[in-house]
């Protein structure tokens, strides 16, 4: 695994916008779960997980800064 | 493992009231890493304006003041003319706050050449208050007060503030960004890093115009909005650098 992506997902509005620059499209909105705001949060699903290239693109373009990516 | 994005130092851990996929915390993000990196953060005063970003004291990580509506430019330049030599300030402007009723002030505070970094986030719409017509709506555009569109022969067209400031001889730097994709999100960052390195040296007013999504008030999703952005604000708000002293000499 290269990218190793961390979601603060209490505080995510599902605005999406990680998801429009992930160049790998693997973010989507968890429509399982609900955050305490009301939004479905942003989430990796984990067949996925190993498809992340550690880019940092969905931590840069989130307006509130949820988003930690590490990498190998 | 190295982490290659976090959080910036330059912004509290307060949680920032913005509506879904509004464009104001990508580029409180790229202010706040800005001063980081410059290692300023400790000797920055912010103003905030009145409109959306009017919490803007609460979420940047350094010393800052509130302004009444539109007066940011004229609070900064009494705190950049008052405080030590090296102190950094900005003023961070929405266009209802920079374009409509704040007009003079910025107008003048360019002209004087203050030495202050002005980031205006232009998003064609009143977004605090409603989704009403601002000076920036673009003509056919529609708004809570102008139900069929802004018609030119009543409204005139919109105003295009980072042209009009490059035209002032106290400016130093003038241009126009945006934050759709991460292409322009880096130009971005490289506009407002150049705008605060020449306010250091002491170059002149510097002026970054970032044109931003409103989904709320467009009625669109945010990934709907950075589409209409691109094909609508872009053509009439072009990208690119106005003035830049340094490029002419």
């Amino acid at each position: 695994m290269a990218g190793k992506v961390t979601f603060r997902q209490d505080r995510c509005k599902g605005c999406e916008l990680c998801a429009l620059v992930c160049p790998k499209h693997i973010i989507v909105l968890d429509d399982t779960a609900t955050n305490r705001k009301g939004y479905h949060p942003a989430t990796i699903r984990p067949e996925d997980l190993d498809k992340c290239i550690g880019c940092g693109s969905c931590a840069k373009m989130c307006p509130d800064s949820i988003i930690t990516v590490e990498r190998t | 493992m190295a982490i290659v994005y976090e959080k910036s130092k330059g912004l509290t851990d307060a949680e920032l009231h913005y509506c879904p996929g509004c464009t104001h915390g990508i580029v409180h993000k790229l202010v706040a890493e800005t001063l980081d990196e410059m290692g300023v953060l400790g000797n920055t005063i912010g103003v905030a304006p009145v409109g959306c970003s009017v919490f803007a004291y609460n979420y940047f990580n350094c010393d800052m003041h509130e302004a009444a509506h539109g007066r940011a430019p004229a609070v900064a330049t009494g705190i950049k003319r008052v405080s030590e030599p090296g102190t950094i300030v900005f003023t961070y402007q929405g266009d209802g706050d920079l374009a409509a009723i704040g007009t003079a002030e910025i107008i003048h505070a360019a002209m004087r050449g203050e030495k202050f970094t002005t980031i205006f986030i232009n998003n064609a719409i009143y977004g605090m208050t409603g989704g009403q017509m601002a000076p920036t709506t673009l003509v056919g555009q529609k708004a809570t007060t102008a139900p069929y569109g802004r018609q030119q022969d009543h409204y005139g067209a919109p105003i295009r503030m980072a042209e009009i400031i490059s035209t002032l001889e106290g400016c130093a730097y003038a241009s126009r960004v945006c934050v759709t994709d991460i292409g322009n999100l880096n130009k971005a960052k490289k506009a407002i890093q150049k705008a605060f390195r020449m306010q250091q040296e002491g170059k002149g007013f510097t002026f970054v115009e970032v044109l931003a999504c409103c989904p709320t008030n467009w009625g669109k999703t945010p990934a709907a909005s950075v589409e209409w952005l691109k094909e609508n604000m872009i053509p009439y708000y072009p990208l690119g650098v106005y003035k830049d002293i340094e490029e002419v000499k």
